[in-house]
């Protein structure tokens, strides 16, 4: 692949890319987060941003919308030099990012988060006048939102939505979306993807990060690959397939694990009988759910996101607490122990939420690394924290889960989302956990560090370890999990053997279909 | 056509850190000596006037640091609430109370050995102001009350109070109608250095400083401090009592700024009296935040304000009004506050092209 050969085929060769980026170069301390990148974009296209994590994806996106300011190199927006300021200014431009934390205000209406804060509002608002015009702006990319409704009450992938018309109203040419998918439902990311082909068609262009291989296959004109910083790779879609994408990113082949093996009979760990846990708003998220965990074994929870999963995990943690049911491990009831005791006892929890729950922002990742063993004696001399001991503790746990940081005394921001995800899981299977719950910990995560989460999951497995698993994607289930149990509106509707099921049964029960003879 | 516009800087660059206040003292001086020379004065003189009186003699420096010694402990009790992210406001409340508890023992056991009287006075400082930053701390724990208003509606009641005590049951009745109590027995005083008013509390901030410093960075309780102030869900999920912390540092920040309320009666104005606190709870807030919360960085903030105050009280003294030297202060506390924002954001021309 020649980088030098931009689009001849599809784009006509007199068209100007709308965005060109050259010999940008942005240093992070101790990191090269961009290293001399170029990168265009031509109107229409949907263009791809693969790279392993800490590629520096978020990084050039982020100064494509005015975010952070590079080093050096410059920017072109239809032929035009500009230098951003802040990223209004990038707005001002056509440029627009919505990051994988939504910035809505949640109490405000659908219409009033997109037509707020444009500028366009004197002193007063019609309510009506801005439902309209909201309105009319949904029906033209075939965004189905509800102007009127509150945020608040919207799901992620309308609040995705939400944003989206945000960055349209403001009259987005440039569409940047970072991990736009991995809080999608598969129906959601459909959707998005219609509203995506759509705005190609009327000559937006959209760039898309993503892990995800098969979106790329689907969705993608064009893509460009990062690797530590630089680019090594960019082709049109039709001269790529997966395998070649992952070699690009990793430049090695990925294995993907066989997680296939004769069936052990582990003895029974947790046993977990008409549990009822209530939401954040006071709903019942986790309804009558019963059942048992085994040693050496990976139970999945397939399901929509937001089907009582979360509240499940939580409560089998201690964080949340149990209306009713009981929660037995190895035939002892724990519903009314704390966290501090069910870590002792060997239950370890990776939250969905890395940073804010599973990790402390701005803290440093020598901070972070005690913050599920803080108490304990090891890392203290006499009163105080024996900072040596803590870190050489965190040096080994980078070193052993791999974990990409250039210096351990760097607050927990600096970290990419993959290698958040590795130190964050490390961290709790360091605990030596005999129940290990993980919501979600592939999410984010590129191919190669995903496989290294999974070859890590399987190894606690084999070591014995009960692991209950919160997982998206279903093909992943089938490859790593033995059984797998489906939530369907706070409800386990059925609990199958992965060898006795197909991903099409899993599928129709996640949605809700009736089922027969339960 | 170029602009200005304010930039929000990616890092602080240390650089700015050392400029920006530098900078901000020198355009507050330069903005005090144009008001000045307008209202009639030799702004020379004045000024001249104001730093020897806060910084220009040993007896100077000696009345700065009495100014500056309730600041610090104030500060240094409020930074531990704010590392929470808990507002107290309420420091000067705190401070009265503690100041009426001190009294309370310094005019009861009067004669006792200073020995006693001293430490015992101090822990009823402490614990009435805990008291007062209990109350709203526990609010807030258990039932999710913003502890700004509590902690803000808290000082009226205190301060009330101690004008109820000074103007009538504990009134002094030599005192010939001013609201005081009766001095305290010299046992009840604390003790100074050499002839100067430089009393024990210096000492005690220092200890609290340094105490702070390591509790928070280096004990367990300290990580959990930490640990909550940036993320009470984290704290959760790491098996922490977040309500009972919350507390807990309401406590004891309520109680140290009750000890600089023990340390203004016990070791200058040896008497509790109405108007005690000049609003040190407040000022003590700016110097915190100045100071971001660090403990010793609070320390010379403080000084640095208590020359302020000191060196206004020099210029009146040779005849400048007192509003004069409010609104010079004023000005220096302006400039500071502006340059932090100097600090976070950056002014550049920015050209605009025609559309
Ligand atoms: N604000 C920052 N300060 C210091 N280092 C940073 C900062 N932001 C990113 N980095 C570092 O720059 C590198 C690139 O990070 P970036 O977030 O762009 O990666 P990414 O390709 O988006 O990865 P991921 O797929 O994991 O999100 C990483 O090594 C990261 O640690
Ligand atoms: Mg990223």
């Amino acid at each position: 692949m020649k980088a030098a050969l931009y689009h001849e085929g599809v784009v006509n060769l007199k068209q100007i890319p709308v965005i060109e980026m050259k010999g940008i170069n942005k240093r992070f301390p101790g990191v090269i987060a961009n290293d001399n990148i170029s990168f265009r974009v031509y109107p229409g296209e949907i263009h791809a941003l693969l790279g392993e994590n800490g590629a520096g994806k978020s990084t050039l996106m982020s100064i494509l919308a005015g975010l952070y300011r590079p080093d050096s190199g410059t920017i072109k927006v239809q032929g035009k030099v500009v230098r951003f300021h802040s990223p209004r200014q990038a707005l001002e431009e056509g440029i627009g990012m919505i990051y994988q934390h939504f910035r809505l205000v949640n109490n405000f209406t659908v219409a009033e988060n997109v037509v707020l804060g444009s500028g366009n509002i004197n002193w007063s608002i019609n309510h009506e006048l801005i439902e309209k015009e909201t309105q009319r702006i949904s029906q033209n990319y075939g965004l189905k939102i509800n102007p009127a409704a509150r945020v608040h009450q919207l799901s992620l992938g309308e609040q995705q939505r939400v944003e989206i018309l945000k960055m349209l109203y403001r009259g987005c040419d440039i569409l940047i979306m970072d991990e736009p998918t991995t809080v999608l439902t598969p129906g959601e990311v459909k959707e998005l993807f219609q509203v995506l082909r759509m705005m190609s068609r009327q000559g937006k262009s959209v760039v898309l990060i993503t892990h995800k291989l098969n979106e790329v296959m689907e969705i993608a004109d064009y893509v460009t690959v990062l690797r530590r910083g630089r680019v090594v790779g960019d082709d049109r879609i039709e001269n790529l397939d997966e395998g070649l994408l992952t070699r690009m990113m990793v430049a090695r082949e990925v294995i993907h694990s066989q997680a296939r093996r004769d069936k052990q009979d582990g003895s029974m760990i947790l046993n977990i009988n008409n549990l009822e846990v209530k939401g954040d708003r006071g709903n019942t998220a986790v309804n009558n759910v019963s059942f048992d965990l085994h040693q050496g074994e990976i139970l999945a929870i397939a399901g929509v996101a937001g089907n009582g999963q979360k509240e499940l995990v939580e409560a089998l943690a201690g964080l949340r607490g149990v209306v009713s049911g009981s929660v037995k491990y190895e035939g002892e009831e724990i519903k009314n122990h704390n966290v501090k005791s069910r870590i002792a006892s060997g239950i370890n929890m990776v939250p969905e939420d890395r940073i804010g729950m599973g990790l402390v922002p701005n803290l440093s990742v020598i901070d972070n690394s005690i913050l599920r063993s803080y108490y304990k004696e090891e890392f203290y001399s006499g009163w105080l924290l024996n900072y040596k001991r803590v870190r050489s503790y965190t040096d080994r746990i980078i070193k052993e889960y791999d974990v990409f940081i250039s210096d351990s005394r760097h607050p927990i921001n600096y970290l990419s989302g993959g290698n958040l995800q590795k130190l964050l899981l490390g961290r709790e299977i360091d605990q030596g956990p005999r129940v290990l719950l993980a919501a979600y910990p592939v999410r984010g995560l590129d191919v190669a560090a995903a496989e290294g989460v999974y070859d890590l999951l399987l190894k606690e497995r084999d070591k014995g370890t009960a692991i209950l698993l919160v997982l998206e994607d279903l093909d992943d289930i089938f490859r790593i999990a033995d059984r797998v149990a489906v939530m369907y509106q706070g409800c386990i509707r059925k609990i199958l053997d992965v060898e006795k099921t197909s991903i099409d049964e899993i599928g129709s029960i996640m949605v809700g279909a009736e089922l027969t003879g339960v | 056509m170029p602009k200005l516009k304010l930039i929000k800087r990616e890092n602080e660059s240390t650089m700015a850190r050392l400029v920006v206040p530098v900078l901000s003292i020198i355009m507050a001086f330069g903005c005090g000596w144009i008001f000045l020379a307008l209202s009639g004065y030799y702004p020379e003189v004045v000024f001249t006037k104001m730093f020897n009186g806060a910084l220009g003699s040993p007896y100077a420096i000696s009345e700065t640091i009495v100014k500056a010694v309730p600041l610090m402990i104030t500060g240094l009790a409020i930074s531990l609430a704010f590392k929470m992210k808990l507002w107290n406001i309420g420091a000067e409340g705190q401070i009265y109370m503690g100041a009426f508890a001190a009294s309370g023992i310094a005019l009861a056991l009067g004669n006792g050995s200073p020995y006693i009287l001293i430490p015992l006075m101090m822990i009823a400082g402490f614990a009435a102001g805990a008291l007062w930053g209990l109350i709203p701390g526990l609010l807030k724990a258990y039932w999710q009350v913003n502890e700004t208003i509590i902690t803000l509606m808290l000082n009226y009641i205190a301060i009330y109070w101690v004008d109820y005590l000074v103007f009538g049951p504990w009134k002094d009745p030599n005192s010939m109608g001013f609201p005081l109590t009766p001095i305290f027995s010299p046992a009840a005083q604390l003790p100074t250095w050499g002839d100067s008013r430089v009393h024990l509390g210096l000492v005690l901030a220092g200890i609290i400083a340094i105490s702070f410093y390591l509790i928070v960075q280096y004990t367990r309780w300290g990580y959990e401090v930490r640990v909550i102030g940036e993320s009470s869900q984290a704290a959760r999920y790491a098996g922490m009592n977040v309500a009972r912390n919350i507390m807990l540092v309401m406590l004891i920040s309520g109680g140290i700024a009750g000890i600089a309320g023990m340390v203004e009666v016990a070791g200058i104005t040896h008497r509790l009296q109405q108007g005690l606190s000049p609003g040190y709870g407040y000022t003590a807030i700016i110097v915190t935040w100045l100071a971001r919360l660090n403990p010793f960085v609070i320390i010379i903030v403080a000084f640095l304000f208590g020359a302020l105050l000191v060196g206004g009280f020099a210029v009146q003294i040779v005849g400048v009004s007192f509003s004069i030297t409010q609104i010079l202060q004023g000005t220096i506390l302006f400039f500071l506050l502006a340059g932090e924002i100097f600090l976070r954001y950056k002014l550049v021309l920015v050209r605009e092209e025609a559309d």
